[in-house]
């Protein structure tokens, strides 16, 4: 088997709290892979681990059959992994499309110089960037909205541009931290489709979401983390009927 | 519509103020010199000001670093030429070579400044820049001890002027009947200068590093999780903005043919990011205009206040001095309470205000 992302024994302790205990999983090429758990299960402290955030205090991370440099996130990002955040952290006062086009700053050259003379090369590269770049806003939804100032966005959009910008460096693995928090089911079944759409297009997905609906039905495996220990991982079927899984969620008691 | 949306618009009065400014802008020098040299040397100062306040922009406007410091790259750009073309080391190069190596110069100081400082942020970072300035002119102070290198409080003077073969620039010439003074020549290159200066600003700004800077601005987590290396980007911000001011200062060493530490204090940085906060932070034109007025402003004052007084009760009341710093202190108080993104604020800040 072939995996495109091996995270194995990760560990990660804030003093006391220890946040990632000995965390293996594997993501297969092509997949959407669900991670859930209840909330301080540390889903967004592996995230923030694997993109470079934080640092790891133990365990490693293999992408793409080389091991990952997680101790820079542009690194990460270079290496093929992006991702969105749960707080959305666009850059608030820049247009839509210049968001975007911030996301292929990783995959382009052009420096100081080629910005000042303005030479055919950096002429072209900028071009390409704008193509992509409305191409990629088009692409999740928000055609005719690049001019606007990305804070200025109706929450859905903001998240759907989160998703473009990330798209915009090239991801083999597309993060994606809670995309449809916040969301009414007409905006949530719009996402479900896009993401589809990513994935058959050739990105995998890593999904962390609390809406139990579109995981169970977008995601193809899943892992369910609490109190930063893996409990169980396998098809969305096999997850829920996972005593460990209805325990952490339900409460001992009822199980 | 906005008026440079009817401009743009309309390529023919587009190209005719374009040709308009530009002739008034030639003609400047004549009319000011009509009513002395001296207003054409203000002006001069005015200029290199605005491409200070151009290069801090870099810094401040666009990569939202706070740096109180900025008037030392000023000053390293001009001790750089005053050092190797005075008398101080008798070394005298010409300017083509010594200016280049007054922003490599101010760059480096620049890339030394931001390397330690690139971890902190707001309020951390200005501390350390003001810090940094003072070391600098701390050190231009000193080092005229054990080996006489800055010649201390006394300065370095007579500086070269700019001289290209046998055409100074600080002679006066008669050019097709009119008369070519040092400053009037200076003015044309420094105005050729601030041309090309606005021109790179421009560039940069619509730029793959540009958005960078802007993204780091806004985002400093969010940029770097889309793969830009906020050190490398940072540090290239600080060195744009410290070459402009090493530009800058060895133009002022050779306009002024005498430098002194005195030149580059704490005040002069406040000066300088005042006027990019009037202006409006990360406009361009804004920054200009907020340059040009802190600049000849206090000047109109010097040279009113004292007629005006006396005329009026017969004696001078408050010294120009002393009204300066007051009005100073009052626009900037109006300014944070009527205009605060700035006189001409950035497209996306005059946007934020329109929504409040």
């Amino acid at each position: 088997m072939s995996w495109l992302l091996s995270v194995n024994h990760l560990r990660k302790r804030f003093g006391g709290v220890e946040a990632l205990c000995d965390v293996t999983l594997s993501i297969e090429q092509g997949e959407i892979y669900g991670l859930i758990g209840p909330n301080g299960a540390g889903k967004t402290s592996f995230f923030n681990v694997l993109t470079g955030v934080y640092r790891a205090d133990g365990g490693n991370i293999e992408f793409d059959g080389k091991p990952l440099d997680a101790a820079a996130p542009h690194r990460v990002a270079a290496a093929g992994i992006a991702r969105t955040f749960q707080n959305i952290r666009l850059f608030g006062n820049m247009s839509a499309l210049e968001n975007v086009m911030v996301g292929r700053h990783v995959r382009t050259r052009a420096g100081i110089f080629g910005a000042i003379l303005r030479n055919a090369a950096t002429r072209n590269e900028e071009a390409a960037i704008h193509a992509r770049a409305r191409a990629l806003l088009d692409y999740v939804g928000l055609a005719g909205r690049g001019d606007q100032l990305a804070r200025n966005l109706p929450y859905g959009d903001q998240r759907r541009l989160e998703i473009a910008r990330a798209l915009a460096t090239e991801p083999r693995l597309l993060a994606l931290d809670e995309p449809a928090a916040g969301m009414n089911a007409t905006e949530t079944a719009t996402l479900r489709t896009l993401l589809e759409r990513i994935r058959n297009d050739g990105t995998t997905i890593l999904l962390i979401e609390h809406d139990m609906n579109l995981v169970m039905g977008l995601c193809d495996r899943l892992a369910v983390l609490d109190y930063g220990r893996k409990i169980a991982e396998g098809t969305p079927a096999a997850v829920r009927e996972n005593a460990a899984v209805i325990e952490a969620y339900l409460g001992g008691a009822l199980a | 519509m906005s008026l440079t949306g009817k401009l743009k618009a309309n390529p023919a009065a587009l190209w005719s103020a374009v040709a308009l400014v530009a002739c008034a802008l030639i003609a400047l020098p004549f009319v000011l010199a009509t009513a002395g040299t001296t207003w054409v040397r203000v002006t001069n100062l005015a200029i290199l000001f605005t491409l200070l306040a151009l290069g801090l922009n870099i810094v401040v406007g666009f990569a939202g670093l706070l740096d109180l410091g900025y008037i030392a790259f000023y000053g390293v750009g001009a001790y750089a030429y005053a050092l190797l073309a005075s008398p101080q080391f008798n070394l005298h190069l010409p300017f083509w070579i010594i200016l280049p190596i007054g922003a490599l110069a101010a760059c480096v100081f620049g890339v030394l400044l931001g390397a330690p400082t690139l971890k902190l942020r707001g309020d951390y970072l200005a501390i350390v820049t003001l810090g940094f300035g003072e070391i600098v002119r701390i050190f231009f102070n000193n080092l005229s001890q054990p080996v006489n290198i800055t010649n201390g409080p006394q300065g370095i003077s007579r500086i070269d002027p700019i001289r290209i073969g046998d055409f100074s620039f600080s002679q006066n010439e008669l050019i097709l009947g009119l008369n070519f003074s040092g400053p009037v020549k200076y003015y044309y290159l420094l105005l050729l200068i601030l041309i090309v200066m606005i021109a790179v600003n421009l560039r940069l700004e619509n730029s793959r590093i540009g958005r960078a800077w802007q993204a780091i601005r806004e985002d400093e987590v969010a940029a770097q999780a889309m793969g830009i290396n906020t050190t490398q980007v940072k540090l290239l911000a600080f060195a744009m903005g410290a070459s402009f001011g090493g530009i800058a200062g060895g133009m002022f060493a050779a306009m002024q043919g005498f430098i002194s530490p005195e030149s580059f204090v704490l005040v002069e940085s406040v000066m300088v990011l005042s006027m990019v906060v009037l202006g409006g932070m990360g406009n361009i034109w804004g920054v200009i205009v907020g340059a040009l007025l802190l600049s000849f402003v206090p000047e109109l004052l010097r040279h009113t206040v004292d007629p005006v007084q006396r005329a009026l009760f017969g004696r001078l009341l408050v010294e120009p001095e002393v009204i300066r710093m007051l009005l100073f202190g009052l626009a900037l108080m109006l300014m944070m309470l009527f205009r605060p993104a700035g006189l001409w604020p950035s497209q996306v800040r005059r946007r934020e205000l329109a929504e409040k």
